[in-house]
């Protein structure tokens, strides 16, 4: 074992760039996610500069934070149960069922993801709210409040429903119809296949987008913040009011840590369980995919589900855009473009800020997964499965306790970043860097090493060789990465909130903000301007890609 | 230029990952010839892959040396040891056409433009791919892309070519076919090669010179028909086409005795009277009849092959013994069951001390 450790020394004291580089990376890793996550759990066991345990004690004895618990991890629960449900009815129609208007469908299914946090909770109260258009002004309710555990449920199952839309598709697209073909032709009924090929085969994938809703649920800031209201106590924006509303880091950074339990439990379980259960058969040939396994009118309203859910998130994106014309939402439906007067008047700073941001990380974050990811795959050096660990670790980590992170760590020497353009940079950079990491890692393991060592034996050196070779490769991954990360800063709120200074503000946080202070035409502005840049962003990024590598046909967005 | 290649007591140990090691490739000392073929060829895991890939410079030796010529090659990486690969899976760049997949190496060397078109379009047509050079990977068959692989290959003109099982997946007519012009491209051409399979056939119908691997080991290094007549050891014989051994005793000078039959063979190594050996008899060295011959046995099975039938006989307290038998249309097929006699041809057998 030493032995192999010291003979990959050798071998990386031969390759200076390698060493260099895994240096530098292995360093950032330690200083920008570990470093962070150590000093909120030292935070949580410093209470009055003493070193006790009493924090979690007294979280334990206090009804409030209880309650925080337990309400986070039933949204959390019911979220995921209801999400992959959607999810797994809309993968199975959109992948599997010969129905009109696929490609729409899926595009309106997975807009939520590139939209901002709190598209889906302004849209709902809009809707439903005090003033609703629906609880108010059709059923004429006065009684009626949105604001509690049905209210952050209904509003997070649209965010994050497409989440595991996308990763079930992924799943059901890969499992053989053949399977099922096989099944029927043995004499099993429809009903019988489906519950005895197609869904247990389905199952891991299923645990996995469930786990992966979990935990971006239990992150979730945003929805929980607006919609929860005062009765409903929830970790994520509790640990955020203990630091802005009373000053009080340290139970700030114990309920960080007690929201970072699940959410690692749930990873563990995701990425060294299931991963390895998953029965994909990537077999290279297309296969007819549809499948005979839903009879007639079982279709139909498979399709009504998956078109009832479209349906609604249109209605959401409708609402906000009206909604950001509109005077004031619930009295005064007169057109105006006051509110965007307001986001290009005093919101501007913000704007070009959250730019600058974006436009800074982005491309940081898609060169470093690649890089990462190539390394990983295609390096063998000590300590590379505790790289890889580090560098998809924050995967995991809820924004809050992240945010938490960056303030105790770089408020003071020896690094001091707070209220730095650098300090929100590192952060997304940090943050969001694991999902373009994954898809290369996914997209290079495919890729036989042969066809790198080929162009080494014909001359390349390591460089020309990931140049000319490794990297128009995996520009599949790398265009997903790239958008990714933009999207993310361009709507990150739960980690942002704690590192926006005076200087250096951001879009989201104007949003929260004009919500919090009730003027939601303002925030439907902001929100419309944000899912405005993204797009244009996508198409940008998608353009750039597509004309840097002629393999086209692999690229696409999904 | 070509080069010679001599490899001097090279080792390869692979740490396993659930821990302790594999000593892939063991103690291996080869001289291999300007210009000559040589194949590597041994059962699935025997290290093949792996002296392959320390020639090229893939894998670093664990002990021992690796000589192109005069020069000593083990610290040059890769990129520079001007080898040229034909991988087992082609390793055809998918991102870029024939045209650009042939002219690769050449425009890493900057080439002038029109010197590395002219090269191309000459492999090209060498290969048989002329009129593909515009097509991407991906709509190009097995045997198109294992062409791709070879032209990328010899229009470097490298000091050393090396093949890894480049034909295992062709059909068999193609892969006849390819072999045939790899042998011809490479004798033209000059280029010391070495080429990696775990077909006998292949083996013995391109090579000048065969390695018998075994677990890492060399076990025999001769000509295709030095390696046939005289295997050094039961399992080179037993790997190298069919073989019977059969116990045997010495019995005198180049004589040999078989379960009390007395046969004279032509080499018999220098052992005393009465030492137990090892006699390798080869299937179609069996001489078949109805009556009369040194041994008797009982059919117990016939397999009719078209060009041979493959019989198993029963011979009379030495066990099975495999007998071929060539144009059995005219012959006559035994049928299983019946009383057969076998005359071994003596000078086929080869003895093992
Ligand atoms: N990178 C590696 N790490 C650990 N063990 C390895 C590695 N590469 C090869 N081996 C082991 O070394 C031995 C020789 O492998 P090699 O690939 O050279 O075999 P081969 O003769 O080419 O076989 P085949 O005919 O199946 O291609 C095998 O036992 C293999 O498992
Ligand atoms: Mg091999």
């Amino acid at each position: 074992m030493s032995g192999t450790a010291r003979s990959q020394l050798r071998l990386l004291a031969r390759d200076p760039v390698l060493l260099v580089l895994l240096t530098v990376i292995a360093l950032s890793i330690a200083v920008f996610v570990v470093y962070p996550l150590v000093k909120v759990f030292m935070a949580s066991l410093h209470v009055n500069d003493v070193w006790t345990l009493d924090g979690y004690r007294e979280l334990a004895e206090r009804r409030l934070y209880r309650n925080a618990l337990v309400n986070s991890l039933s949204v959390a629960a019911l979220v995921g149960i209801i999400s992959v449900a959607i999810g797994y009815v809309a993968a199975f129609v959109l992948t599997r069922l010969e129905v009109p208007g696929k490609t729409l469908l899926h595009y309106i299914t997975i807009l939520p993801i590139v939209s901002p946090p709190f598209v889906s909770a302004v849209s709902i109260l809009f809707l439903f709210g005090f003033n609703g258009l629906v609880t108010r002004q059709l059923l004429g309710l006065n009684d009626f409040s949105i604001y509690g555990f049905h209210g952050v449920v209904i509003s997070q199952v649209f965010t994050f429903a497409p989440i595991a839309y996308l990763s079930l598709r992924g799943v059901l697209a890969s499992l053989s119809p053949t399977l099922e073909d096989a099944a029927l032709n043995i004499g099993a009924t429809r009903w019988q296949t489906f519950w005895k090929v197609t869904f247990p085969l389905s199952l891991p994938g299923i645990a996995s987008a469930f786990l992966v809703v979990f935990i971006e649920s239990m992150a979730d800031f945003g929805n929980p913040l607006v919609l929860a209201g005062a009765a409903f106590p929830m970790l994520a924006p509790q640990a955020y009011l203990e630091i802005t509303g009373s000053f009080n880091l340290s139970r700030g950074a114990t309920l960080a840590i007690v929201l970072l339990i699940p959410s690692m439990t749930a990873f563990a379980i995701q990425r060294y369980y299931l991963a390895k259960r998953q029965y994909i058969t990537v077999t290279g040939k297309p296969t007819a995919s549809t499948s005979k396994i839903v009879s007639n009118p079982m279709k139909w309203l498979l399709y009504g589900i998956v078109s009832f859910f479209a349906v609604l998130v249109t209605a959401f994106y409708a609402v906000i855009i009206v909604g950001a014309f509109t005077q004031v939402w619930g009295f005064n439906y007169t057109p105006t473009l006051a509110h965007f007067r307001y986001v290009f008047d005093v919101g501007l700073d913000s704007v070009k800020d959250t730019l600058i941001v974006a436009i800074v990380s982005t491309p940081i974050s898609g060169i470093l997964g690649m890089l990462v990811a190539f390394l990983v795959v295609r390096r063998v050096f000590p300590g590379r499965t505790a790289l890889e660990f580090g560098s998809i670790l924050s995967f995991a980590v809820p924004g809050t306790v992240v945010g938490i992170g960056y303030i105790l760590a770089f408020n003071a020497p020896p690094i001091i970043l707070t209220g730095t353009l650098a300090i929100l940079v590192l952060c997304f950079v940090f943050r969001y860097v694991p999902v373009g990491i994954q898809s290369g890692i996914a997209v290079l393991r495919q890729i036989d090493p042969s066809i790198e060592e080929a162009a080494q034996n014909l001359g390349a050196n390591g460089l020309t060789t990931f140049r000319k070779v490794t990297l128009p490769l995996i520009a599949p991954a790398f265009f997903s990465g790239l958008v990714y990360a933009f999207v993310r800063a361009m709507t990150a709120i739960s980690a942002a909130i704690f590192l926006v200074s005076a200087n250096w503000n951001l879009m989201t946080v104007q949003i929260l903000n004009q919500v919090g202070s009730g003027r939601l035409g303002v925030s439907a502005a902001f929100s419309v301007v944000v899912i405005v840049i993204v797009l244009i962003a996508i198409g940008i990024i998608s353009f750039l890609i597509n004309r840097w590598t002629r393999h086209t046909s692999m690229v696409r967005f999904q | 230029m070509t080069d010679s290649i001599r490899i001097v007591g090279l080792n390869k140990v692979f740490p396993s990952p659930g821990g302790g090691s594999v000593h892939a490739v063991k103690d291996i000392n080869l001289d291999i010839g300007a210009g000559k073929l040589v194949t590597l060829l041994g059962p699935s895991g025997c290290g093949k892959t792996t002296l392959l890939r320390m020639i090229a410079g893939f894998e670093e030796p664990s002990s021992g040396d690796l000589f192109f010529g005069e020069r000593r090659m083990n610290e040059e990486p890769p990129n520079t040891r001007d080898t040229a690969m034909v991988f087992q899976s082609y390793a055809v760049f998918p991102h870029l056409n024939v045209f650009e997949n042939v002219a690769f190496g050449l425009r890493l060397r900057h080439l002038p433009k029109a010197e590395i078109e002219a090269k191309v379009t000459r492999v090209l047509e060498q290969t048989g791919l002329e009129g593909y050079a515009k097509r991407s990977p991906n709509q190009l068959s097995g045997g198109q892309q294992q062409r791709v692989a070879l032209a990328r290959c010899i229009v470097m003109e490298p000091k050393v070519l090396l093949f890894d099982e480049p034909l295992s997946n062709l059909d068999a007519k193609l892969r006849e076919q390819m072999r045939v012009e790899i042998r011809e491209l490479q004798q033209r051409l000059g280029i010391t090669s070495i080429y990696v399979t775990h077909d006998q056939v292949e083996a013995m119908s391109i090579s000048d010179e065969i390695v018998i691997m075994k677990s890492g080991v060399v076990e025999q290094l001769g000509t295709p028909q030095e390696i046939y007549a005289r295997p050094a050891n039961r399992f080179v014989a037993d790997f190298i086409g069919k073989a019977n051994i059969v116990e045997a005793r010495i019995a005198g000078k180049n004589t040999i005795e078989i379960n009390g039959v007395s046969i004279g063979v032509p080499l018999v190594p220098e052992l005393p009277a009465g030492a137990e050996v090892s006699a390798i008899l080869r299937p179609e060295a069996i001489h078949l009849s109805a009556e009369g011959g040194q041994f008797r046995g009982i059919v117990r099975r016939v397999m009719f092959l078209g060009n041979i039938a493959e019989y198993l006989v029963e011979v009379d307290g030495l066990g099975n013994w495999l007998v071929d038998i060539s144009n059995p249309a005219e012959a006559g097929l035994f049928q299983a069951g019946s009383q057969v006699f076998l005359e071994p041809s003596a000078g086929s057998i080869h003895i093992l001390g």
